[in-house]
């Protein structure tokens, strides 16, 4: 428990990092730094994303799997860490 | 009866419908038809005639009657020869109504015959609407809206144990990539300025971004069009039929507002007593819009308070005819606009107040202010740079610069330019150099300096078409855009060809009547006669300033007025030879003397030059001299002799110079 306190904490500590969000399998947010709804709107989202590029990558190649996905946009960068249960998103702003 | 299902049918029945053994047995057949319920007495057999039907029950029946002791009798089959029952012979008198066809084409297809069919659904209509989102996935137990439960199914998730790895799994993964993203910025520009340098060598290009059609059943002219003055993402276009008494009685006098995003309904419609010519949108107040009619009114609206207009000015001092031309004027109050009409009048109006002009013009040229010799405006154009002078172009192919603050209104007429055949149907002025403006009418476009009065200096070659709208580009120096009556759209890059537009393009079938560029210079939309307006989005060739062009632009014009200068001088120069000859005809010595002076022009002009040369070489003899007189002292005759004759000529020429001037004073 302290330790994913621990963990998240730092993730958010970097430089850059707007918000982190922890979503379960069926998108619900469990653990947010952001306000509720835009907690929402990226739980829900990023789920089916997160859904279809898996699929896409398992279609390709059935051995293969999703590790890591980027969206880097005008504004900001947003990473996604998936697993079979849960969802680690962060929302990151780039140095220039 | 069987065959003809009539119930007073005379005729027998044919004989081999009858069933065999009846007619062995001679039982009761009955001629003539069905009757209805009938009796099923048997018949004396002599006793065949029909029988009279009972009328009311009109039931066909079939009436079958056998003796009782008949039944079960076996059957007797009797063998015949055949014979002819019924043998139809042709016709040959029917024959002549056919003609004999040979050969005979016959062709034989064992496939199942298919047909080509369309099918075309309703266009959908689709309207943005907003949805309202619950959070979801939650169990069912647990309701999303009661804070003490979800926090304890939080509570609940957070201490699992698979939950604890699987984070601390993934926290690893994206602190590598958080730190990677704060390392380095992979993502940098890294070849900005070097992407400039790229000269884009693609052809001219344009692309339809959207087409928006009359929603009317009667399809009017789109006259007009209007960008919204902030980020020209609405437009407003004016439709009315510009047929002449051809208005057919149900056309709606509606003009409308679109908007870019929904091009199948307008935004907003406007309604006018009479259709709207010319629509323009307030530069200052984007919510203002400034019409003119089809009969001469002018109106005003105000999108916040609905289609009607909130003012239209009054019948007896607008003008008389359509107003082909409104424009807003660069005032404090930004209410002020003026318009003008081929009834020959330019009128200014405030439109807070519509129901007088606060000042006319008429368009006489003779400057007497006489409507009868005005001549009528087609177009209107204003700088706001330029607030006190304005041009109009008219019906007969003049355009007439006007000053708006002349002292006496003859005197606002300050110029006029001469050179189309026929109507000027759009009149603008370049954006960078406001002193060269672009005319289209007849069947060419033509460009004019302000200085050179007589004629325009570039025009574009005689198309087979005619033109009906143009302007300049907002970017591009010497960019400009032409609509043609064939419902092309060219585009002209005068820098680069002048003999040809550098891309034309086929818009539609029907004529094109109106074109407008959107401030940014790289939309076009262009109206077309059945209501159809098409925006067309033009590659970045076109619309993107090159790096000399402004510098070229510039050399341009004024070569080409240089030129025109040039021209107009010798032409002056011609005239007033014309008009010297023309008096000098009646003394005849004079007249010689006339076609010698200009045959002497030349003589001196040659004579000059020649003395130039001699001179020279004079010079150079004399110096010859000077070196050879320290050798040889006997050659200093020879140049000596040469100099008496070099003086002999000079004094002939000088006498003829002499003459020239006396004639020269005599025709001057």
């Amino acid at each position: 428990m302290a330790e994913v306190e621990e963990t998240l904490k730092r993730i958010h500590a970097h430089k850059g990092v707007v918000g982190t969000i922890v979503v379960n399998a069926e998108g619900i947010p469990i653990r947010t730094t952001l306000d509720n709804s835009t907690t929402v709107q990226y739980a829900g989202l990023l789920h089916q994303l997160t859904m279809k590029a898996r699929s896409t990558v398992r279609d390709i190649d059935p051995q293969n799997d999703l590790t890591f996905l980027r969206i880097r946009s005008k504004k900001h960068e947003i990473m996604v860490a998936p697993d079979k249960e849960y969802l680690l998103i962060v929302i990151q702003n780039p140095c220039e | 009866c069987s065959t003809c299902c009539s119930s007073r049918c005379s005729s027998p029945p044919p004989s081999p419908r009858s069933p065999a053994p009846r007619r062995a047995l001679g039982g009761t057949w009955r001629p003539g038809g069905c009757a209805g319920g009938a009796a099923a007495a048997p018949r004396a057999a002599g006793g065949e005639q029909p029988e009279k039907t009972s009328g009311a029950a009109m039931e066909i029946v079939y009436v079958y009657t056998k003796k009782r002791s008949d039944f079960g009798r076996p059957c007797n089959f009797s063998e015949r020869a055949a014979e002819v029952a019924v043998d139809i012979a042709p016709d040959p008198g029917a024959a002549a109504a056919f003609v004999p066809r040979n050969p005979v084409d016959a062709h034989v297809q064992h496939a199942s015959d298919m047909s080509e069919h369309e099918v075309n659904t309703e266009r959908v209509e689709v309207e943005t609407r907003g949805v309202n989102h619950t959070e979801g996935g939650w169990p069912k137990d647990i309701n999303p809206h009661e804070l003490e439960q979800t926090i304890r199914f939080r509570k609940k998730v957070e201490k699992d144990e698979n939950y604890i790895n699987t984070i601390t799994h993934l926290g690893t993964l994206m602190e590598h990539c958080i730190k990677q993203n704060n390392a380095i910025n992979i993502y940098e520009d890294y070849f900005g300025e070097e992407e400039m340098a790229e000269v884009e060598d693609e052809p001219p290009s344009a692309k339809t971004i959207n087409v928006m059609r009359d929603p009317n059943i009667t399809k009017r002219t789109a006259t007009h069009l209007s960008w919204h003055p902030d980020g020209c993402k609405k437009l407003a276009v004016a439709y009315s039929s510009l047929e002449f008494q051809q208005n057919v009685k149900d056309m709606s006098f509606d003009s409308y507002i679109w908007d870019l995003e929904n091009s199948n309904k307008p935004e907003l419609v406007l309604k006018p007593s009479s259709p709207l010519v010319s629509l323009e949108y307030n530069p200052k107040d984007s919510h203002i819009l400034a019409g003119g009619c089809y009969n001469g009114q002018i109106a005003y609206w105000d999108t916040r308070k609905g289609r009607l207009p909130v003012e239209v000015s009054t019948v007896e001092f607008s003008h008389r005819d359509p107003v082909y031309g409104a424009i807003w004027l660069q005032s404090k109050t930004g209410t002020e606009c003026f318009s003008a009409s081929t009834d020959g009048q330019v009128l200014w109006w405030d439109i807070r107040k519509l129901s007088e002009p606060t000042e006319t013009l008429v368009l006489d040229i003779s400057r007497k202010g006489l409507l009868e010799n005005a001549l009528g405006a087609i177009s209107l154009e204003f700088e706001p740079t330029m607030p006190t002078k304005f041009m109009v172009g008219t019906e007969q192919g003049i355009i007439i610069t006007c000053n708006r603050k002349a002292k006496t209104p003859p005197e606002k007429i300050a110029g006029t330019y001469s050179g189309h055949h026929g109507p000027v149907y759009a009149l603008s002025r370049n954006p960078f150099y406001p002193k060269f403006f672009l005319t289209v009418g007849d069947w060419t476009a033509r460009i004019w300096s302000e200085e050179s009065k007589e004629s325009s200096i570039m025009w574009t070659k005689y198309h087979l078409s005619y033109l009906t709208d143009g302007c300049w580009s907002t970017v591009r120096p010497a960019v400009f855009f032409t609509t043609k009556m064939d419902g092309t759209l060219d585009i002209w890059d005068f820098l680069f060809k002048q003999n040809d537009p550098s891309l034309s393009l086929k818009i539609c079938d029907e004529p094109l009547f109106s074109l407008r560029l959107q401030d940014n210079g790289c939309v076009v939309g262009c109206g077309s006669k059945l209501g159809t307006v098409t925006l067309l989005e033009i590659s970045s060739g076109l619309c993107t300033l090159q790096k000399n062009e402004k510098t070229l632009a510039t050399a341009m014009f004024e070569r080409e007025t240089k030129r025109e200068k040039i021209l107009e001088a010798r032409h002056r120069e011609m005239r007033l030879k014309e008009r010297a000859r023309a008096e000098g005809r009646d003394e005849e010595p004079r007249e010689e003397a006339e076609e010698e002076s200009s045959a002497e022009l030349l003589q001196r002009v040659r004579s000059d030059f020649l003395e130039a040369i001699e001179a020279e070489l004079r010079r150079r003899a004399q110096a010859e001299a000077k070196r050879l007189r320290a050798k040889v002292p006997g050659t200093e005759e020879e140049e000596e002799s040469k100099l008496p004759e070099f003086e002999g000529e000079e004094e002939e020429e000088e006498e003829e110079e002499e003459e020239e001037e006396g004639d020269a004073t005599k025709v001057s």
